[in-house]
């Protein structure tokens, strides 16, 4: 048994991509769901095993072949990453169990055992982006959490073809920015000779003046994750995905992928590279403020002119991600604070927002948009007033979690004396609700007088469990705040030494 | 490297652009391989006579790299099959100037 425990970290990467080689040959589709949630319950046991051994131990660094790092490819589980673990861990579970029906009513039923062998794939690579130490490694897991995405995308294109080009477009545009990483790599390998990051932070303090070579390795890195992690403006590759994805893996990209990215772009900001402080502070102020700032407006105002609801979302992803950048570019302990803070409301308030509209898709068999939800908040109750829960914590109502995320960015933004952003960013929230504002008109507020219909439980409990934690979550908001709270003091930290 | 994303970014021909994509990760890959080479280096055998010898590892790197950019191309290449089923055409400009009619 303490085998299993002490390769936990490794395990929870190496499970899920292992019963997807085995998933792939079973036809039945109840047994590919089953063994999935099988797989993903052992997942979140592991999970939860990591927190508790990081409670105990702290810092977790875990050798593959007991190779010493900076020989051995190494994951490390700090501050950093031990939230979004379990987050992770916990709504990749959710998102399967909603996924049964709706993800098998877009794909062919014989196509479900090579579906969830995806899925799995996708699960057990972004857990890899999550855990890693290698800068390498992280590119090899990027490719493979690329590569099933566009699969998993592509398979929409039973319900639309447009799913094709939109898993091209993404194809084309993540590889492109996978490779601007690698470039990236290689310049940092050229100048230090290793591929570990603690090792790599150590050897950097021999170039404290900072190299050229080592600014054009790291503006590689970096632009490389923004295209992964669709910062504006290289996010185009991001709306279409989303919108023509089937519902299941909307929910399941919207609420993590680009999330995990992002904490892996931060790690590169303030820890690998923050010997640099100069160079990072001109990065930071001069490029990644203004463009998040245009990301927000940018976002929100095509969001407002959008049809689709599910490509609304997705724009309104670009959005939220801006509000995570612009307070990530914040270079200090409270803007890092409120970027976590915000990773883990968004991606519940997106998740349940996909998870239900995905559902109306289902339950009314069609595309989405504003004119086909016409009255359906009377039709069906039970997930409109979810979807609605997930709205208004999107806007940022109290007593949901959305709330507390602005909170702590209005926060961030008033300790710096940041007040022009503070206006811009209460404007953008207000622009917010227009959009909202549509879909609930739409849901709720229609003439046509439809009956209850009866819904299926086995869908909208997940949908639920979502709603509930984020009113959870808004009124006791200190778990999450206590995992940003030692995510960003570790990040900074980090930094110092 | 530059013709590479210059040819994704200007033909329309989605194919083309495969090939492109291709020709952009080549071209790193033989700049991490250059990153190995060591003047009179030899290969990375242990014998007593050769004490020079090239960096194996940045290799390695590029070995996993060409798996990940073929199974791209396989990849790409597979969706634009589907498009060409599904389109007639794997132009961008007639594709979307159908997706417009299909609009309107």
């Amino acid at each position: 048994m303490s085998i299993i425990l002490d390769d936990a970290p490794a395990l929870v990467v190496i499970l899920p991509l292992l019963i997807s080689a085995i998933i792939a040959f079973i036809s039945s589709p109840r047994l590919a769901w089953f063994i999935t949630i099988v797989t993903l319950f052992i997942h979140i046991l592991l999970s939860i095993e990591l927190l508790l051994s990081f409670s105990s131990f702290g810092l977790i660094i875990y050798e593959f072949g007991n190779w010493p790092p900076p020989w051995g490819i190494s994951f490390k589980l700090d501050g950093v990453n031990i939230g979004l673990q379990l987050l992770f861990s916990a709504f990749v579970l959710i998102t399967t169990i909603y996924s049964r029906k709706i993800f098998l009513s877009e794909i062919d039923p014989d196509d479900s055992g090579k579906a969830y062998s995806l899925w799995l794939l996708a699960i057990g690579s972004l857990n890899g982006i999550i855990l890693t130490n290698d800068i390498f490694n992280l590119f090899v897991f990027l490719e493979i959490s690329a590569l099933s995405s566009i699969s998993l995308i592509s398979l929409g294109a039973g319900t639309n073809r447009k799913a094709l080009l939109a898993a091209f477009n993404y194809l084309i545009i993540g590889a492109i920015g996978a490779t601007f990483y690698v470039i990236g790599v290689g310049f940092a390998y050229a100048m230090t000779g290793t591929l570990n990051m603690n090792d790599l932070i150590i050897q950097l303090t021999q170039y404290s003046e900072g190299q050229l070579a080592i600014f054009a390795g790291m503006s590689f890195m970096l632009i490389g994750l923004m295209v992964k992690s669709a910062v504006f403006p290289l996010h185009l590759w991001l709306p279409p995905a989303y919108s023509y994805a089937p519902s299941a893996v909307s929910t399941l990209f919207a609420a993590l992928a680009t999330k995990a990215i992002l904490i892996f772009f931060v790690r590169i900001l303030y820890e690998v590279f923050s010997i640099y402080n100069s160079y990072l502070i001109l990065f930071l102020e001069y490029i990644l403020l203004p463009l998040s700032l245009i990301a927000i407006f940018a976002g929100t105002i095509i969001a407002i002119y959008q049809d689709d609801i599910k490509k609304l979302l997705a724009y309104s992803s670009i959005a939220q991600i801006g509000y995570i950048t612009l307070v990530f570019s914040i270079n200090d302990n409270s803007g890092v604070l409120a970027g976590f803070v915000h990773i883990f409301n968004h991606a519940l308030i997106k998740g349940g927002l996909f998870m239900a509209v995905g559902y109306l898709a289902f339950s009314i068999n069609d595309r989405v948009t504003l004119q086909s939800i016409e009255g359906l908040g009377q039709k069906f109750p039970i997930t409109s007033y979810a979807l609605l829960i997930c709205g208004l914590s999107l806007i940022g109502l109290p007593l949901t979690n959305g709330f507390i995320s602005k909170l702590y960015i209005f926060q961030a933004l008033y300790s710096n004396e940041m007040f022009l952003t503070i206006a811009l960013v209460a404007l953008s929230s207000a622009l917010a609700v227009i959009y909202f504002w549509k879909i609930v008109e739409k849901l709720f507020f229609s003439p046509k007088g439809f009956e209850a219909s009866i819904e299926d439980p086995a869908i909208y409990i997940p949908i639920w469990i979502i709603a509930i934690s984020i009113i959870y979550f808004g009124i006791f908001s200190s778990p999450i705040v206590e995992f940003s709270s030692i995510a960003s003091e570790s990040l900074i930290k980090g930094g110092t030494n | 490297m530059v013709s590479g994303i210059f040819i994704i970014i200007t033909s329309q021909n989605y194919i083309k652009k495969i090939v492109g994509l291709a020709i952009f990760q080549t071209s790193v890959f033989v700049f991490f391989v250059s990153l190995a080479k060591i003047i009179d280096g030899t290969a990375p055998i242990l014998n007593s006579q050769n004490n020079v010898y090239s960096n194996p590892l940045p290799h390695v790197l590029i070995l996993t790299a060409i798996v990940v950019g073929v199974a791209t191309s396989a990849l790409g290449l597979a969706i634009v099959l589907q498009i060409y089923k599904n389109y007639g055409s794997i132009e961008e400009n007639e594709i979307k100037k159908e997706e417009l009619k299909e609009n309107n």
